[in-house]
């Protein structure tokens, strides 16, 4: 028997999942809030919500204090990048252990999960003076090698997953049906893979763009990508956090307008092989 | 054209030998079911007539050109899998076309053949579907004329209708049979389910962990199993098997005899046991009878309703002209 659900507690239900929602949205809406208010008002006690002077003051004082564009290409390049690379890497390598598992391939996998159960400050010094000694220090191409190999893992295990999704029955039927390799890759392969690819990417991409441990460690300002650009701003000198709010503003936005678009794919990426 | 010839094929995977040195022969337009209990090779040795598996030693003839070494596409034969396997991402129409397509044919050709096998399997109203939005019956349709519309030398089907309700699995059986008559192709059915085997062969081949157990037409198996496997395996419900004095008797280590084979009586009879369980099919009534010092159940089957109840006395005569002989190596004797 289905259960009833009277109209009071569907109710409550929408009220209660809008609460969660608001509450989840409400910091990024308080710092677009806070990103157009003055200095003084946005520490005035108590807080102010739409009632201040509306002033863009801030977002030209970041523009003129740092280059936010030099640092959105930054991100971009290592965002993009990285899971780029990962995904050279990691498509033959999931491809090879969804469709020919070895014995010990499931503790392969565990074991690249496992490198992300280091905290990874517990790398960070060795690291650091690798990348001083060979010169990757505050390189883009430096970012790049370690942001694909912090999300490689990731990748990997979202491609596998993906992968043995695609039941190899449907392969061999197309054998039988007389596709070469070449024609069973484009007409039979790709499509079914490339909803997986396209998830795993946008996931990764913004994973990259979000990282803030390494990118802020490993920069000081030539490669330093958005991150680094936002935490320059809580800087000694004290506290302004109606230009910390702009910057923050402005580093979010790009992805934050990607996520949105891509929302559908995103949530099916996530939730694929939990939900049939 | 489809004669299919094995010869000393055998099978292996790692030190496992899935199938000993095996000899078949499956004559052109024939309809061979292989059946088997799960994990006999019925589906290993499909696979390998496929060639979506490779023999260990041995050889496959199709149409008496050796086709041991030719992949899959070039063998002529088009399977249909037991989980459908149709493309997701495809309509229909392009589900069928596939084969088709990469065989380079003519566009208007393609077009004639998906329109009459859509008209004979009712799939007209759906050419333009995805395969997620059909039932169950209705992929498993599209994946026969997938299979149909390359005229091959031979279909090859693997437990096709166990993901399919029983209402719709007797359907689908007929079906099947009907499309045989129709196309005179040679069919090679692998199956679990004896039944199937029954109604819808031409030849069976009862096989167990990978060796051959017996190959002959339904009624042959039913009538003179070879040995005491195929006798237990064969039938519905399952021959009686016993042991002990009752089989010495007639000079046997073991004797079967078939449920529909033995006569009941209230007053008196051969045998004498108590009715465990009774099942009413209105055609037919099956008793379940125990403590009869044969063996641990014998199965009964009287027509129509017969009025034996729990706890009821029973008294059975089985048909001595029915009665199956198997020496101590469990083969028939004559």
């Amino acid at each position: 028997m289905a259960r009833a659900i009277t109209p009071r507690q569907k109710w409550t239900f929408t009220l209660v999942a809008w609460g969660i929602g608001l509450l989840i949205f409400f910091p990024i809406l308080w710092t677009i809030l806070t990103s157009f208010k003055t200095e003084a008002q946005a520490i005035a006690d108590p807080p102010v919500f739409f009632a201040f002077d509306w002033t863009t003051e801030n977002y030209t004082t970041v523009q003129e204090r740092s280059n936010y564009f030099h640092h959105f290409m930054n991100s971009v390049i290592i965002a993009l990048g990285s899971t780029l690379i990962g995904l050279a890497i990691a498509i033959p390598a999931a491809w090879s252990m969804a469709f020919q598992p070895a014995r010990r391939t499931k503790d392969i996998l565990m074991w690249m999960l496992s490198t992300k159960m280091l905290p990874p400050v517990g790398v960070l010094v060795p690291i650091y003076l690798i990348f001083r000694d060979v010169g990757l220090l505050d390189t883009r191409i430096g970012l790049v090698i370690v942001m694909t190999l912090i999300n490689l893992p990731i990748i990997i295990w979202m491609l596998f997953t993906y992968f043995r999704e695609i039941p190899v029955d449907i392969l061999e039927a197309a054998r039988m049906d007389g596709a070469t390799l070449r024609e069973e890759i484009i007409y039979i392969l790709t499509p079914m893979a490339v909803p997986g690819i396209a998830s795993t990417l946008l996931l990764n991409v913004i994973l990259a763009w979000n990282e803030a441990f390494w990118t802020i460690n490993l920069t000081a300002d030539d490669a330093a990508p958005l991150t680094a650009f936002i935490a320059s701003y809580s800087s000694p000198e004290g506290l302004f956090y109606a230009k910390l709010s702009a910057a923050s503003t402005m580093a979010i936005a790009p992805i934050l307008i990607i996520g949105w678009f891509s929302q559908k794919q995103l949530v099916r990426g996530l939730t694929f092989g939990a939900v049939k | 054209m489809g004669r299919i010839v094995l010869k000393k094929v055998t099978k292996s995977f790692g030190e496992t030998n899935v199938i000993p040195p095996l000899d078949l022969e499956i004559e052109d337009g024939e309809f061979v079911v292989f059946v088997g209990p799960s994990g006999c090779g019925k589906s290993t040795l499909l696979r390998l007539i496929a060639g979506l598996e490779d023999v260990t030693s041995g050889n496959i003839e199709i149409d008496g050109t050796d086709a041991t070494a030719a992949p899959p596409a070039k063998r002529r034969l088009a399977m249909v899998f037991q989980s459908y396997a149709l493309y997701p991402h495809m309509t229909v129409r392009k589900n069928i076309a596939f084969p088709m397509k990469m065989a380079g044919m003519p566009e208007d050709e393609q077009k004639r053949r998906i329109d009459s096998a859509a008209k004979a399997l009712n799939l007209t109203d759906y050419l333009d579907r995805r395969p997620g939005q059909l039932s169950g019956g209705q992929r498993q349709r599209v994946a026969i004329g997938r299979a149909i519309v390359r005229e091959p030398a031979a279909f090859l089907f693997d437990e096709p209708l166990s993901n399919l309700d029983a209402a719709l699995r007797v359907g689908m059986r007929l079906e099947i049979s009907e499309l045989h008559e129709r196309l005179a192709t040679t069919m090679i059915y692998v199956t679990h389910d004896q039944v199937e085997a029954m109604t819808m062969a031409d030849k069976i081949v009862v096989l167990r962990a990978g060796h051959i157990e017996q190959v002959g037409s339904p009624l042959t198996l039913y009538r003179e199993p070879r040995n005491l496997f195929v006798a237990g395996f064969i039938g519905s419900p399952k021959m009686n098997l016993i042991e002990g004095n009752a089989a010495a008797q007639h000079g046997a280590h073991a004797i079967g005899i078939r449920p529909e084979h033995i006569e009941v009586s209230d007053q008196s009879g051969e045998w004498q046991g108590t009715v465990m369980v009774s099942e009413h099919l209105g055609s037919d009534t099956f008793f379940h009878v125990q403590d009869t010092g044969l063996a641990e159940t014998m199965t009964v089957r009287a027509s129509g309703e017969v009025g034996f109840k729990h706890g009821d006395t029973i008294f059975m005569t089985p048909r001595a002209d029915q009665l199956h002989r198997f020496g101590k190596d469990g083969l028939r004797l004559p």
